[in-house]
């Protein structure tokens, strides 16, 4: 039974960082209609920043987000601008074909740069654990959680309560009708799109200390993202949080029950249900 | 009267070239045919219904493995056993069909649907011990034209090339016949053609279990050229991104968007690797990524039908 109980609790704590980054993928979808293939791969370069930085400089994980989330923003606000902007209006297969070319020239220049040994970030505090009755609580994850949480509320009230949230919202509820009353969209969009791959950049920088990552980590990723956001609901910010931890329990029970390389096969036979009995996902409106 | 002399002699090239380029050429030419196979079969789906699978890497498994067990189990000859691989690919097809289709489910959800089935057929492919597991699964070579394996990279040239011949035929017929057009019409406007009395569901199931079955035939081939089936190559989302590019690229819906698509990512594949590979580890793709994104960038409607535009064009000019 604590095997269980240990299972679940370790699978909402990483649960937190999955549905950080299926917020970021569910916003750019929301707002440009557009699949962002190289998810995973944004996310393993804000890991690869994060490990450079703690390498280099010795800066701590939990304090580079800042810097990781805002190198990412530019780098999602340079392919809006400069590769997604001119395809929104293109056939689907075209805007899926210029996403894996992405994704691929990401994977690949961090591959050229940092090679293909899998690494980590092994802070000091790495390794603290704490008992809370049966249960062991792993410190970086907890306050992976934490970050997560926070970044993930933060979010929510950018965009509910300020004006360029209001301005994203309209453009992701009906475009014709933001352009109609003045949105400027290209400002929006690219907003949109950095403020989604800042997410991702945030979420890979706090889970540099508990998953070790290499360059063909991306693909994963993003096929997780994927995941989180059927099931949660697509364009739903609250949907892809509960996603977010129904997949980490899930794939967390999933290696207990199983056996660990089973993991994912629980979360795709919940994908495949939520696709066939609610594909407008557990908390998405009409899709 | 120049169509049939310019068809001529490019059937004389075909049968000719292998017998005249180095072998590394031969295997170019073995690989374009048969991802332009692969491309064909996958364009019947995802270029003439509109329906995009990310998953088409698990009917390829299902004809690979289907084959390579039965010949090593039972030693019944893979000419019969893709047949078999076939039948179970189409099967898997209609379930995967059945649940998408009857619910509904359209555009980026299909394209989940295929990839989340592809993705639980690799991890129950890894943990088959009949299958091999991760070690994977190796065919020993014994030449014999009856159990599929050849000395030299002839007949597999020519094997490839009647495979591409056959598809490229069964496109054509299905492009001529009401079904070819019930499918267009369903890519263009489902709902409109629902109206209109277009059966989509079943117009839908009978391609995608035409395109799977099609896409089993050619896992044989690979499994018969390659001695050596693992699921983390064959199974692999990457694989099915590789069969799904070549018709984008070339012109997803057409004919020749495929064959296309095909010769010219093998030609700009092997460019980079020549090229590229030399130096640091990644840098080939990194090339080969770029050049995707310039060809979406630059022809967003594919290759073919640009061409084919362009000339359209010259002819009016010309008096």
């Amino acid at each position: 039974m604590a095997l269980y109980l240990q299972a679940i609790v370790n699978g909402l704590l990483v649960g937190g960082v999955y549905s950080l980054m299926a917020l970021g993928l569910s916003l750019i979808f929301g707002v440009m209609r557009v699949i962002n293939f190289a998810h995973g791969d944004m996310m393993v370069w804000g890991m690869y920043l994060s490990f450079w930085l703690f390498t280099t400089w010795g800066v701590d994980p939990y304090l580079s987000i800042l810097g990781t989330a805002t190198a990412i923003f530019l780098l999602g606000a340079a392919v809006q601008r400069g590769l997604v902007n001119r395809i929104l209006d293109a056939p689907h297969e075209m805007q899926i074909l210029l996403m894996l070319g992405v994704a691929l020239v990401l994977e690949n220049t961090a591959l050229m740069v940092f090679g293909p040994d899998p690494r980590r970030v092994s802070t000091s505090y790495a390794l603290s654990t704490f008992w809370l009755g049966p249960i062991v609580f792993d410190l970086p994850r907890v306050a992976t959680f934490g970050v997560a949480l926070a970044l993930a509320v933060g979010l929510y009230l950018f965009l509910k309560k300020t004006e360029l949230g209001r301005m994203i919202r309209a453009a992701s509820d009906n475009r014709v009708g933001a352009l109609l009353v003045g949105t400027d969209i290209l400002k929006v969009f690219t907003l949109a799109f950095g403020i989604g791959a800042a997410c991702v950049g945030a979420a890979g920088s706090l889970m540099t200390s508990f998953l070790p990552f290499s360059p063909s980590t991306g693909l994963f990723l993003t096929v997780t993202s994927f995941n989180i956001v059927i099931i949660g609901g697509m364009g739903s910010l609250l949907g892809a949080f509960a996603g977010g931890l129904l997949v980490g329990v899930s794939e967390s029970l999933g290696a207990v029950i199983l056996v660990p390389s089973l993991k994912e096969i629980f979360s795709f036979i919940l994908l495949i249900l939520i696709l066939l009995f609610r594909p407008q996902g557990l908390l998405g409106g009409s899709r | 009267m120049l169509r049939l002399g310019l068809g001529g002699a490019l059937g004389v090239a075909l049968v000719v070239l292998p017998f005249w380029v180095p072998s590394n050429w031969q295997n170019l030419l073995i690989s374009t045919f048969y991802y332009a196979y692969l491309g064909q079969a996958w364009n019947i789906l995802g270029g003439y219904a509109g329906q995009l699978s990310l998953g088409h890497a698990a009917f390829f498994a299902i004809g690979a493995y289907t084959s390579a067990v039965l010949a090593i189990h039972l030693g019944i000859s893979p000419w019969l056993g893709m047949l078999a691989g076939a039948v179970f690919a189409a099967i898997l097809s209609l379930g995967i069909g059945y649940l998408g289709f009857r619910f509904g489910l359209r555009g980026f959800y299909f394209i989940l649907l295929t990839l989340a089935a592809a993705e639980i057929c690799r991890l129950i492919a890894l943990h088959l011990p009949i299958l091999g597991g991760y070690t994977g699964l190796f065919i020993t070579f014994t030449p014999n034209p009856w159990q599929f394996q050849f000395r030299g990279k002839i007949p597999y040239y020519f094997i490839a090339l009647a495979f591409l011949c056959v598809a490229c035929g069964i496109v054509w017929l299905i492009q001529r016949s009401k079904l070819g057009t019930y499918l267009v019409a369903i890519r263009e406007d489902e709902d409109a053609s629902e109206a209109l009395g277009v059966d989509t569901f079943r117009y839908k199931m009978i391609a995608y279990a035409v395109s799977a079955a099609l896409t089993a035939l050619g896992g044989t081939f690979y499994a018969y050229f390659q001695f050596y089936l693992q699921p983390n190559t064959v199974l692999h989302i990457n694989h099915s991104v590789d069969i799904m590019i070549r018709p984008i690229v070339g012109g997803s819906g057409t004919i020749l968007g495929p064959v296309l698509g095909s010769f010219l990512l093998e030609l700009l594949g092997e460019f980079s690797r020549t090229y590229f590979a030399a130096g640091t580890a990644g840098l080939n793709v990194v090339i080969y990524g770029l050049l995707l994104i310039i060809v979406v960038l630059f022809l967003p409607r594919g290759v073919y039908p640009t061409l084919a535009h362009l000339m359209r064009r010259a002819a009016w000019r010309r008096p």
